[in-house]
């Protein structure tokens, strides 16, 4: 079990920065998701730690030794790939004592390990059976048994529920968290789907092109987030954000006002805002109330059985979405006004960076 | 109250389609219409293929000599008189121990060079280029070529070992190393395609399987044994029996560098069958010759399929 400490790193792809000056340390036995949309450098980040990736610049410490500069063996990692990369031609069980063999552990200990990872994962049927001869679920157990008897310092995954069906990927969720708690080693998985790092992670690095947007717990990066970027991307439905102007409001909190003229009072302190008047407000569905000031009408009604989304439209043409109750009894066309949570709205300055209520 | 099953008019057409698929006589006539879309395929290969086979076997048995006419059918005899045929018995030896030569040089050369020329380099392209680039020389060009090389005072080799003092090998003029010297030819002439095919069942493999090689600390030696030459095992196999059935048809190069010289030590089969049936006329006899090649090809081959899965499922 160790830590990883990522100082600087820095990838480049010819004229493209894949990842740039990025520095983060993920303590030990931790479980850190690396979230974000494609393209944004959190698999370049992951293989950099791996070993199958150089790094153009920086420094990469596993358990306080250097170690971008040794082979991804040498690593003492291990990665479970999105497409499992099971060895094709060989047995569940030579594909989990491959890495074993190579570096010279005795027979009885190999035997002894792979007994013991497979029971933990519930393939010892499956020892003597080839990839092929496996589902998508199996393989990808065996892919997380092949990493388990090496018994790594860290554990990486690269988006490793991707290619499973809705009902696997929620079940696979929960025995990752399971054997989270069984191992405590350090891991790091890296995905773009967001309920996989609320679900799993102790922390959620959300980056985007190439650069980390913020670090914190699953709920502090839901609740408080650093930036517009993160606020849009983390939470189904997204946030609503809605272009306004800043106004003063009452008890050095700020106000704004939104381009279909109503005034929304907020609890962020007007201090901590300099700068253009310009601003956008950042709410989320479940913090949008039924009635107040804002008129919408309804577009569309999205039942999800225990609530329903409902779409309303502004004046000025922005959209709302917010939360009602299952069986609300709401039609495309009607009437609403809405009221904003002071307490839970954002305010996003030019630059996106998320100002909070206090 | 009764239900309603009258049937739509809209779904009766579809209906009446399907009846139609399970009439015997329908499916009859329907095999009989896509019959006719292989047809030509059958019959060109009919006529190219199966005839010339089976004539081929029906000439072996009859004493066929172009000079003094049909004998009609003689049995036997003709395989009787190759088995006692010096040269002939000689020709096989030849060419099993080329085939011997070439073959596993094709796999192994073909493979080291794919897997030396598996990357992305500009250098690396011009080179595969370079080394498919002979394949498409005709066989007269290259004897030419290698003659020239193998000459035994003015040849290529006989002047790079002129300063070291050491004599040029006979390739030409040798028993011993007239077939071997035709081997090197063929090498170097099409050892372009056995490289290609490696080089795409490389590029099939995923890359992934590499990463978790390399992070399950597999040396180079162990990802060839353990990910790279399963992962190709049936391309392997292909090139094996490609150039068994290749190889066994030697007959060019030999023509043209020795003529099957000195004192038959390099002549072919081929060479053989093209001798008595287009110089001796006895059609019979060739054929004969051609029986005997033909299985020779044919159990050769067969070994190769039967040890490439048997290895897989070893």
């Amino acid at each position: 079990m160790a830590g990883i400490e990522l100082q600087r790193v820095s990838k480049r792809f010819g004229q493209v920065d894949a990842v740039s000056d990025l520095s983060l340390a993920i303590g030990s036995g931790e479980f850190a998701v690396f979230l974000g949309p494609s393209g944004c450098g959190k698999t370049t980040l992951l293989r950099m730690i791996a070993g199958l990736e150089d790094v153009t610049e920086g420094e990469i410490h596993i358990g306080g030794e250097r170690v971008d500069q040794l082979a991804p063996g040498q690593r003492g990692v291990a990665m479970v790939f999105q497409h499992y990369a099971l060895y094709p031609h060989m047995s569940v069980h030579d594909n989990m004592a491959f890495g074993l063999k190579n570096i010279g552990v005795p027979r009885d200990e190999i035997a002894r390990k792979v007994a013991d990872a497979a029971r933990m994962l519930e393939i010892e049927p499956l020892l003597q059976r080839k990839p092929t001869q496996l589902s998508g679920g199996q393989k990808q157990r065996v892919a997380i048994g092949r990493a388990i008897v090496k018994e790594p310092k860290a554990f990486l995954f690269d988006e490793p529920l991707s290619n499973l069906d809705a009902a696997l990927r929620s079940r696979t969720r929960i025995e990752l968290a399971r054997l989270h708690q069984q191992v405590k080693s350090t891991m790091v998985f890296v995905t773009h789907d967001q309920v996989e790092a609320m679900t799993l992670a102790t922390r959620i690095v959300v980056m985007n092109k190439g650069k980390i947007e913020q670090v914190g717990s699953p709920m502090d990066v839901y609740r408080r987030p650093a930036t517009k970027f993160v606020a849009t991307f983390v939470g189904t439905p997204a946030m609503n954000v809605l272009p306004g102007e800043l106004a003063v409001g009452s008890g050095g909190m700020a106000a704004v006002t939104l381009r279909d003229g109503s005034r929304i009072e907020t609890a962020v302190p007007a201090a901590a805002l300099k700068g253009p008047k310009e601003i956008e407000v950042g709410i989320r569905a479940e913090h949008v109330g039924g009635t107040g000031a804002i008129r919408a009408k309804v577009e569309v009604v999205e039942r999800l059985g225990d609530r329903s989304l409902v779409y309303g439209r502004l004046g000025d043409g922005a959209v709302v979405t917010f939360e009602e109750a299952g069986d609300v009894a709401l039609a495309i066309g009607d009437a609403v006004t809405l009221s904003f949570d002071p307490a839970q709205i954002h305010l996003f300055d030019a630059q996106g960076r998320a100002h909070h209520a206090t | 109250m009764m239900t309603d099953l009258a049937i739509p008019a809209a779904a009766q057409p579809a209906r009446k389609a399907r009846a139609a698929s399970r009439d015997p006589e329908a499916v009859g006539r329907r095999s009989l219409w896509n019959m006719l879309f292989v047809a030509p395929f059958l019959l060109v290969f009919a006529a190219l293929v199966l005839l010339p086979v089976a004539l081929g076997a029906w000439l072996s048995f009859q004493d066929y000599d172009m000079l003094s006419g049909y004998h009609g059918a003689v049995g036997w005899k003709n395989y009787v008189e190759l088995w006692n045929d010096r040269i002939f018995i000689r020709s096989v030896r030849n060419t099993v121990w080329f085939v011997c030569l070439t073959t596993p040089a094709f796999v192994i050369v073909g493979l080291f060079l794919a897997l030396a020329l598996n990357n992305a380099w500009r250098t690396s392209a011009v080179l595969r280029s370079v080394f498919f680039g002979s394949s498409i020389l005709s066989v007269t060009i290259v004897t030419l070529i290698w003659r020239l090389v193998y000459m035994q005072d003015r040849g290529l080799i006989a002047n790079l070992l002129a300063p070291l003092g050491i004599p040029a090998p006979a390739f030409i003029t040798s028993e011993a190393l007239a077939l071997p010297g035709i081997a090197i030819v063929t090498g170097w002439w099409i050892i372009g395609l056995p490289m290609m095919l490696f080089l795409a069942a490389l590029q099939q493999i995923p890359r992934e399987l590499y990463e978790a090689a390399a992070l399950d600390n597999a040396a180079r030696w162990r990802t060839l044994v353990s990910v790279t030459l399963p992962a190709i095992r049936r391309t392997i196999v292909l090139v094996a029996v490609l150039e068994v059935v290749l190889q066994f048809q030697l007959f060019g190069q030999a023509h043209l560098i020795t003529g099957g010289g000195p004192n038959n030590a390099s002549r072919p089969i081929v060479m053989f069958i093209y001798e008595a049936g287009f110089r001796d006329w006895a059609l019979g006899y060739a054929a004969a010759a051609s029986q005997v090649l033909f299985v020779l090809m044919m159990g050769a081959a067969l070994l190769q399929m039967w040890l490439g899965r048997t290895k897989a499922e070893g």
